[in-house]
């Protein structure tokens, strides 16, 4: 259904950051941070509050630009890049405050995520012409299988903001989706959900990550969500990565404890 | 039938005004009412795609009428007057020129808005409101310090090109050009921001962080926005202009702007069809309020008592639209229609007629 | 040198008057994130009053002398000014926040309540324009070759003082510590036991008070009035706001100055006419190249 169903290499590197660091003036928020994410993998990025988890997305995502390092997306760098043509390269992402656009409907949330493969510009959306029409029949086709995969053909002509919670949630990860990307970033997806929305969303992610075949990193703070889902887990905190691993590696990882719950000696 | 329901409607109506222009059933006072009116639909609806559909707070749209007035004007006289010499080309050809004329008014004014889309990009909100009114004076004052076309004393001569039409036939021509103006405006701005690639402006207005992110290339998307809003407002300029047959920076000072920005508030910012009803409403008044008698006779209870005081109608004019403005913003807060269309507001309406 | 030196009297003379209206700007601006439009209008208005005050006061009516009555002025001036600001407030603003409607309609209310006051006084007065009395008598002081007139002296002082006293109220008082409150966050400063209200209306009053002040003192400098007198006084004086940093009161200041220095820097160079260009050209140049102002903090954005 995807275009990026198709069989990919397997164990090529989706995503490869090489000593990344990034200071806003004399704080450091990400110091020589490293990654390299496998296609088809499932990885979390955990670390207390302020660690500098979201500024590795905005980084990733284009929305900063790293003072050091290289990121290669799918193998080519993204130095100097809008975060625009990142996405096109097929990165995606979700933030920890929803931001959808709440006075569209959520029909047109997920066509205008599609904007990088729209084809056509202003001339062709006045004249209406033959490319136009077939361009948006194939977005809003799309977008239709979207809802429909994702059940919410229901809510198609909704607004948003009338939407309850996980719901937007979920919308927000479709919509994600629908610039079919090639690694999914998920920030804090479970974050103000309950317990009971905390599980679909663990099912759901998990049944993306078949469906799609996507590679997902996500942050998170709920750590049964990390564990269960995540192969690999990387922490940091102040910038730095203090360990990795699996999610049995990291529940007894010294430094990992002495982060979220402080040291000892004090 | 549903389909082409307005487009028909729309060319009765316009082919009846034309009718009734022609044969002298409405004066020449009403057809300039309804050319100010067209040209107010313009100026609102292209505003109201910066202003109401992006979200950013530009004041300073006059600026972009202003030189599409100019350099259609001018262009017009090098083509058709004898102000510069002879005319450059045969009177026979202004029917096929004269629109061209205007467009390349709107294209000029359009490459102007690049003063204001690129420091768009890094900036928002008040900031952008105060560049936009910068290069609004800034545009007045290079052409008021340009002689050659006039400067401050303005440029005429337009009405060559107006008489060189009426030469051909013997019509309403400039109502004709009006109407068909109107409705390509209306026609551009409802099919770009019905599309996809047009939703992208909407997407930048409720979170363009999101938008960015989401793959809408923001920079282009604004560029080609504002390009769209000037444009249309340069050519709403060069009728204008041919309209008056005389131009002068100051008509296009902060205060037409601030028309504009009225019509766009008071439709409801974001809605195509409140900025053409606000516009058709402001302009009403406007001509209404000009009439010194209903300012006599609406002022009659001050004057009783003040006998010596005499309002004059232009004066009043601007106490009574602001003051009613006011009064309607504190009533409906969002502006007429909201952000909604008329389509949304009256369901029953979508039945009648689909508008692409 | 001496050319010079005039010039850049002029210069702090006109930058005061800027400085003056743009400390109202950016009060307002800086509480309630709202360009009040109708601020030139209040200076207008400011300078109208002072003219009728003074005519009463002189007059044979109460027949005080005109140095008293110019002592006399300056506190009813800007308390009569500040009752105009805190009517457009109570009246126009209060009830449109109070709805909770879109930051530009209150915008754009601010806009139109300039335009009713500017015509309302046409309709009321008629366009013939006004003399001022002289007040205080004028000494022209003459040093090595500068005329120094005690006018310009005590516009430049007023303006110095008003930008301390404001500077003093916005860091060091209970008042001003509310107002950057409230700038940071309106929410929750209700919350906090704070009466956003009454510090909204403190804010009006400092800052249509001292626009009737700069009225007052342009009355007395170029003792011509007319309604439109603050139309683009008032716009120069917002973009200077916004050139120093809008919601800064010291990026007023500056940006009041600057825009007087580069506007009798042209005058002193240029034929008058390009006065306009030249200077909203550089006020341009400055905010493309920082958006923000000389000393606004840059936007961010957190995602």
């Amino acid at each position: 259904m995807m275009a990026q169903s198709q069989v990919q290499t397997e164990n090529a590197p989706v995503l490869e950051v090489n000593s990344l660091s990034q200071r806003f003036g004399g704080l450091t928020a990400v110091d020589n941070f490293n990654v390299k994410l496998m296609s088809g993998e499932l990885t979390g990025l955990i670390g207390p509050n302020g660690a500098g988890k979201t500024t590795v997305f905005n980084l990733v995502s284009g929305f900063y630009q790293p003072t050091e390092g290289q990121i290669l997306v799918d193998g080519k760098p993204t130095a100097g890049f809008k975060p625009h043509k990142v996405t096109s390269l097929g990165v995606a992402r979700t933030f920890q405050n929803i931001r959808l656009w709440n006075d569209m409907t959520v029909f047109d949330n997920i066509r205008v995520a599609q904007h990088y493969w729209l084809g056509y510009g202003f001339f062709h959306s006045v004249i209406r012409s033959k490319r136009y029409k077939k361009r948006e029949a194939k977005v809003a086709q799309e977008a239709q299988e979207l809802l429909e995969v994702f059940d919410l053909q229901r809510f198609k002509e909704e607004l948003p903001k009338n939407l309850p919670y996980g719901t937007q949630r979920k919308l927000e990860i479709a919509r994600a989706l629908s610039t079919h990307p090639k690694l999914l970033l998920l920030d804090e997806p479970a974050a103000g959900l309950n317990s009971h929305d905390v599980k679909d969303l663990i099912r759901l992610i998990r049944w993306i990550h078949e469906k799609f075949d996507v590679s997902i990193w996500m942050i998170e703070h709920h750590m049964d969500v990390v564990m269960e889902l995540c192969s690999h887990i990387k922490v940091i905190d102040f910038g730095q990565t203090i360990a990795e691993g699996t999610p049995d590696e990291i529940r007894n990882h010294p430094a990992v404890i002495t982060a979220y719950l402080g040291d000892d000696n004090i | 039938m549903k389909k082409y329901s307005l487009n028909i409607l729309l060319v009765v109506f316009a082919i009846g005004l034309l009718f009734a222009a022609h044969f002298r059933i409405i004066d020449s006072y009403i057809q300039i009412v309804f050319m100010t009116i067209g040209i107010n639909i313009m100026m609102s609806t292209s505003l109201n795609l910066v202003n109401g559909n992006m979200g950013e707070f530009t004041c300073g749209h006059a600026a972009f009428m202003c030189i599409g007035a100019y350099i259609s004007s001018i262009l017009s006289v090098f083509c058709f007057g004898s102000k510069f010499g002879d005319p450059l080309l045969p009177a026979a050809s202004v029917l096929i020129v004269f629109p061209i004329i205007v467009l390349i008014g709107g294209a000029v004014a359009a490459v102007s808005s690049l003063l204001v889309s690129v420091p768009s990009f890094k900036t928002r909100d008040d900031y952008l409101a105060i560049i936009s009114i910068a290069v609004n004076y800034m545009i007045i004052s290079a052409i008021e310090n340009m002689d050659f076309i006039g400067g401050s004393r303005g440029f005429q001569g337009m009405k060559d090109t107006v008489w060189a039409m009426i030469d051909i036939f013997d019509g309403p021509w400039m109502l004709f050009w009006v109407i068909n103006f109107t409705i390509f405006t209306v026609w551009v701005i409802r099919r770009f921001i019905s599309s996809t690639y047009g939703k992208g402006v909407n997407a930048i207005c409720q979170d363009e962080v999101a938008a960015e992110i989401m793959s809408v290339n923001t920079n282009k998307i604004k560029i080609i926005n504002f390009m769209v809003a000037a444009g249309l407002a340069g050519c709403a300029g060069g009728l204008y202009s041919h309209i008056i047959g005389y131009v002068n920076p100051q008509s296009f000072n902060i205060l037409k702007s601030t028309e504009a920005l009225v019509m766009v508030y008071l439709g409801g910012m974001g809605s195509l069809s409140g900025a053409v009803i606000s516009a058709i409403i402001f302009t009403g008044l406007l001509e209404v309020l000009r009439s010194q008698a209903i300012i006599d006779g609406l002022l009659s209870p001050v004057t009783m008592m003040f006998p010596d005081w005499e309002p004059s109608a232009g004066v009043i004019k601007w106490v009574m639209i602001p003051l009613l403005l006011v009064i309607v913003m504190q009533f409906r807060p969002e502006g007429i229609m909201g952000n909604r269309e008329l389509g949304d507001v009256f369901p029953k309406l979508k039945k009648f007629y689909r508008f692409k | 040198m001496d050319f010079i030196i005039q010039n850049v009297l002029n210069a702090l003379q006109w930058g005061s008057f800027y400085a003056l209206i743009a400390l109202g700007y950016t009060l307002v601006y800086g509480v309630l994130r709202l360009i009040n439009f109708a601020h030139g209008d209040i200076f207008m208005v400011g300078a109208y009053i002072s003219f009728f005050l003074a005519g009463f006061l002189i007059g044979p009516l109460v027949g005080l002398s005109p140095v008293m009555a110019f002592i006399v002025i300056v506190p009813l001036t800007m308390v009569l000014t500040s009752l105009v600001g805190v009517t457009l407030e109570r009246v126009a603003y209060r009830p449109l926040r109070r709805k909770g409607a879109h930051r530009l309609y209150v915008v754009i209310t601010a806009l139109m309540c300039g335009l009713i006051l500017e015509y309302s006084n046409l309709a009321v007065l008629g366009a013939s324009r006004l003399k001022f009395p002289e007040l205080v008598e004028k000494q022209i002081w003459n040093i090595g070759g500068i005329t120094l007139t005690n006018l310009k002296v005590m516009v430049i002082v007023a303006a110095i003082l008003v930008f301390l006293f404001l500077q003093w109220v916005v860091t060091r008082t209970r008042v001003g510590m509310a107002m950057r409150a409230i700038s940071y966050d309106k929410f929750a400063i209700p919350l906090m036991g704070i009466p956003v209200d009454n510090i909204i209306v403190v804010t009006f009053i400092l800052g249509s008070g001292f626009a009737g002040l700069a009225g007052l003192l342009f009355a007395m400098s170029y003792p011509v009035l007319e309604p439109f007198m603050g139309m683009l006084i008032g716009w120069k004086a917002f973009i200077a706001a916004v050139v120093g940093g809008i919601g800064d009161i010291k990026g007023a200041f500056v940006g009041g100055f600057l825009l007087g220095f580069i506007e009798v820097g042209v005058v002193s160079v240029f034929p008058s006419t390009y006065r306009d260009l030249f200077a909203f050209t550089i006020l341009l140049l400055i905010l493309w190249m920082k958006p923000t102002g000389l000393f606004g903090m840059p936007q961010s954005t957190k995602i």
